[in-house]
C-alpha cells in the first residue's frame, strides 16, 4: 500500500519525467536533436518582430535599389541584409522568420479544425451508431478520396477567379485554414470511431451509464481519452502535411499574397528570378520549409514508435 | 458481387451527379455569358432578350437539367478564350497529362517494390536504413521544390536537361501526341516525371516496408519457411501477393492526389497538359473551361476509383464475403 501513497505524491513534472515517452525521448538523438530545431523554429518565429530587422509588411522599410542582393557571406552582398535581399528589395531574413509564422500558423490552425470536426464526428458515429454510422463513414470514404490538395486547388482557384484576386487576398489566411481544416477530418474520425466502438462495449462504460452520466460526458471523460495518443500522432503528421499543401497552394498564386508572404509565396516569388542566377530568393526558403516539415515528420515517426506497440513489434 | 458491382456503380454516379451539381453552380455564378458573347455596346432591351432566348431566366432546376443533358451529349460549352469547345480544349491537353502520370507511375512501381521488399526483408542492413531516411526526407519535400531544385540543378547549372515544355513530339495514330517517340521529347519529360514520382515514391516504399513486414511476421509465411521453400520463392510469390492487396487501395486514393500534384508539377515544368492549362483558364475566369476540366477530371477519377475497388473486391475474397451480403 505504501508504494500507492508515495507515487500519489509525486509532482506532476516528476511523473512525466518518470514516463516511458521521456526515457524513450531521452535515449533517441533523432528525437531530441528534430525537438531543439523545431523548438528553435518556433521560439524564433513567435518573437519575429522583435528578431527581424525589418518589417516585411512595411512598404516603406524597403527599397526597390536594394533589391537581388545575394547572401551578406557573397562577394555582392551587403552586411545590412544577413541572407540577400528579394526582387523587390525586401530582407529575406525577416521575410522568412515572418513567412515561418504565417506558415506555422496556418498548419496549427487547420489541424486544430481537422482534430476539432474529425473527433466530434467520430464521436457521433461511432456512439450513435446504425444508419447515422454507415452515412458518416460513407462521407469519410468520398472525402479521403478526393485529395486535399484537389479540393483546395479547385475551390480556391474558383473563389480566386468569383471575387477577384484583391478580395481574395484579404481573406487568404482564413480560407488556407478552412479549405485544409475541412477537407482532411476523416483521419480523425475514423481513428476515433474504431476506438468509440472498442471501448462502449466495456464494463466501465456500462458503469458511467449505470451512475447516470449523459452521453456527452462518457464520450468526453469517458471514452475519448483512450484515443489520445493516435489522436497525437495522427497530428504531428497532419501538421507536416498542412504546411506542405499551404506551401503548395501559395506556390501556385491560390495562397498567402506576396506583399504578406508564407514560405510558400516566399519560394514562388523567387522561381521567376531563378535562372537570372538569384538562386538565394528560393533556395533558402525552400530549405527552411524542407527543414521545418522533416523535424515535424522525424518527431511524428519517433511518436508513432514510441506510442503504438503494435507498429513497435514490428 | 453483382450486388457490390450495382452498389459500386450507383456510388459513382451519386459522386458524378455532386460533382456535376457543383460545376454547374460555378457556372451559374462565375462571370457573365453576355458580356462575353456581346460585349458592353447592347442596349438593356437586346439584353433582355437574349437572356430570356439563352434560358438564363429560367429555374436553377430547369437550367440545370439543360446543362447536364448538353454534358452527357459531351457539349460542355465553348471556351472564351480558344473559341473551340472546351471539351476538343481539353482532350487535346490530355495526352501530355496522361504521359506525365504515365512516366511518374512506371518510376513509382519500378522502384517502390524491390525497395519496399528489400527493406522489409533486411530491416537492419546499412542500406535499408538509407533508404527509409531518404523516404522521409523525401516525404519533406514539397513536390513544386523538388521540381525547382531539380531545374537549377540539371537546367541552369549543368545544362543537362531542358527546364520546359513538351519539346519534339511524335504523333500517334493521328491525333495523340508522344513524348516517347523521340530522343529530345524523351529528354524532356524525364524531369516532370522524376518530379511528379518523388512524392509518391516514398510512401509507397514505407507502406510497402511495413505490411510486408507484417506478412513475413504471419503463419502461413512461417509454414513455408518450414516447407523449406527457397527465400525467394516465399518472398516474392508468397508474402508480396498479399502485401499488395493494401497497396491497390492507397493507389487508388491517391489518385485525387496525383491530379493535384500534376497541376503543380505541370506549373512548374510549363507542361502544357490540363493541369497547366486549369490554372490559366482560371486566371482568364474562362468559366466553360473551368467547368469541363472539373468534369473530365471527376469523371477520369470516379472511373478509376470504381475500377480499382473493383479489382479490390476480385482479388480479396474476404471482402467479398464482407461486403455481398451488405
Amino acid at each position: 500500500m505504501s508504494s500507492f501513497v508515495a507515487q500519489a505524491q509525486q509532482s506532476r513534472w516528476a511523473r512525466i519525467k518518470g514516463s516511458n515517452l521521456v526515457y524513450d525521448f531521452m535515449h533517441n538523438p533523432v528525437a531530441i536533436v528534430s525537438f531543439i530545431i523545431f523548438a528553435t523554429i518556433v521560439i524564433a518565429t513567435m518573437f519575429s518582430p522583435l528578431i527581424a530587422p525589418f518589417d516585411p509588411y512595411d512598404p516603406t522599410q524597403y527599397d526597390i535599389m536594394d533589391s537581388e542582393l545575394p547572401p551578406s557571406w557573397e562577394l555582392a552582398g551587403d552586411s545590412k541584409f544577413l541572407l540577400g535581399t528579394d526582387a523587390q528589395g525586401r530582407d529575406l531574413w525577416s521575410a522568412i522568420l515572418y513567412g515561418t509564422r504565417v506558415s506555422i500558423l496556418i498548419g496549427i490552425c487547420a489541424v486544430a479544425l481537422q482534430a476539432f470536426l474529425g473527433i466530434s464526428i467520430g464521436l457521433i458515429a461511432g456512439y450513435i451508431g446504425g444508419r447515422v454510422d454507415s452515412l458518416l463513414m460513407r462521407l469519410a470514404d468520398i472525402q479521403l478520396s478526393f485529395s486535399t490538395l484537389m479540393v483546395a486547388i479547385i475551390f480556391l482557384a474558383v473563389t480566386q477567379a468569383m471575387f477577384g484576386t484583391e478580395a481574395f487576398n484579404r481573406y487568404a489566411l482564413y480560407m488556407l485554414i478552412g479549405v485544409i481544416g475541412i477537407a482532411e477530418w476523416p483521419q480523425y474520425a475514423r481513428t476515433v470511431r474504431a476506438t468509440v466502438l472498442a471501448e462502449k462495449k466495456k464494463e466501465y462504460v456500462d458503469a458511467a451509464r449505470a451512475l447516470g452520466f449523459g452521453p456527452l460526458r462518457i464520450m468526453l471523460r469517458h471514452i475519448l481519452p483512450n484515443s489520445i495518443s493516435p489522436i497525437f500522432v495522427i497530428s504531428t503528421v497532419q501538421v507536416a502535411n498542412a504546411i506542405i499543401s499551404e506551401a503548395s497552394l501559395s506556390f501556385l498564386g491560390l495562397g498567402m499574397p506576396v506583399s504578406q508572404p508564407s514560405l510558400g509565396s516566399l519560394i514562388s516569388s523567387g522561381f521567376d528570378y531563378i535562372f537570372s542566377g538569384s538562386w538565394w530568393i528560393t533556395a533558402i526558403p525552400g530549405i527552411v520549409l524542407v527543414v521545418l516539415v522533416l523535424v515535424i515528420n522525424l518527431l511524428g515517426d519517433w511518436l508513432r514508435d514510441v506510442l503504438n506497440p503494435k507498429l513497435y513489434k514490428g | 458481387m453483382f450486388a457490390y458491382l450495382v452498389k459500386r456503380l450507383f456510388q459513382a454516379a451519386a459522386v458524378m451527379f455532386v460533382i456535376s451539381l457543383i460545376s454547374f453552380a460555378i457556372q451559374d455564378n462565375l462571370g457573365d455569358p453576355l458580356r462575353e458573347l456581346v460585349g458592353m455596346s447592347v442596349s438593356e432591351e437586346t439584353r433582355d432578350e437574349l437572356r430570356e432566348e439563352l434560358g438564363l431566366n429560367d429555374s436553377f432546376i430547369v437550367q440545370y437539367m439543360r446543362f447536364a443533358g448538353k454534358a452527357l451529349h459531351g457539349d460542355l460549352g465553348t471556351s472564351y478564350f480558344f473559341k473551340e469547345p472546351a471539351l476538343d480544349v481539353i482532350l487535346k491537353k490530355l495526352p501530355a497529362t496522361l504521359e506525365l502520370v504515365l512516366g511518374a507511375s512506371v518510376i513509382i512501381i519500378g522502384l517502390s517494390i524491390p525497395l519496399g521488399v528489400y527493406t522489409a526483408i533486411r530491416p537492419n542492413s546499412i542500406l535499408s536504413k538509407a533508404i527509409m531516411g531518404i523516404s522521409i526526407i523525401g516525404i519533406s519535400i514539397p513536390v513544386f521544390l523538388t521540381a525547382i531544385l531539380m531545374i537549377f540543378l540539371f537546367a541552369v547549372d549543368l545544362r543537362w536537361l531542358p527546364s520546359y515544355g513538351r519539346g519534339d513530339t511524335v504523333h500517334l495514330f493521328g491525333s495523340w501526341a508522344t513524348n516517347f517517340g523521340s530522343w529530345d521529347g524523351l529528354r524532356h519529360i524525364i524531369m516532370p516525371s522524376i518530379a511528379l514520382a518523388s512524392i509518391m515514391l516514398p510512401l509507397f516504399i514505407r507502406l510497402i516496408r511495413s505490411e510486408m513486414m507484417e506478412t513475413l511476421q504471419s503463419e502461413y509465411v512461417r509454414y513455408a519457411w518450414a516447407k523449406g521453400l527457397s527465400p525467394w520463392r516465399i518472398w516474392f510469390v508468397h508474402a508480396l501477393k498479399n502485401t499488395l492487396l493494401p497497396v491497390i487501395t492507397v493507389g487508388g486514393v491517391q489518385i485525387g492526389t496525383m491530379v493535384a500534384y500534376t497541376i503543380l508539377t505541370e506549373t512548374v515544368f510549363q507542361w502544357p497538359g490540363m493541369g497547366f492549362m486549369f490554372l490559366e483558364a482560371v486566371n482568364r475566369v474562362d468559366t466553360p473551361l473551368i467547368v469541363a476540366y472539373l468534369i473530365v477530371v471527376g469523371f477520369i477519377f470516379v472511373v478509376t476509383n470504381t475500377i480499382v475497388d473493383l479489382i479490390y473486391g476480385l482479388v480479396n475474397p474476404t471482402v467479398k464475403l464482407a461486403r455481398m451480403g451488405a
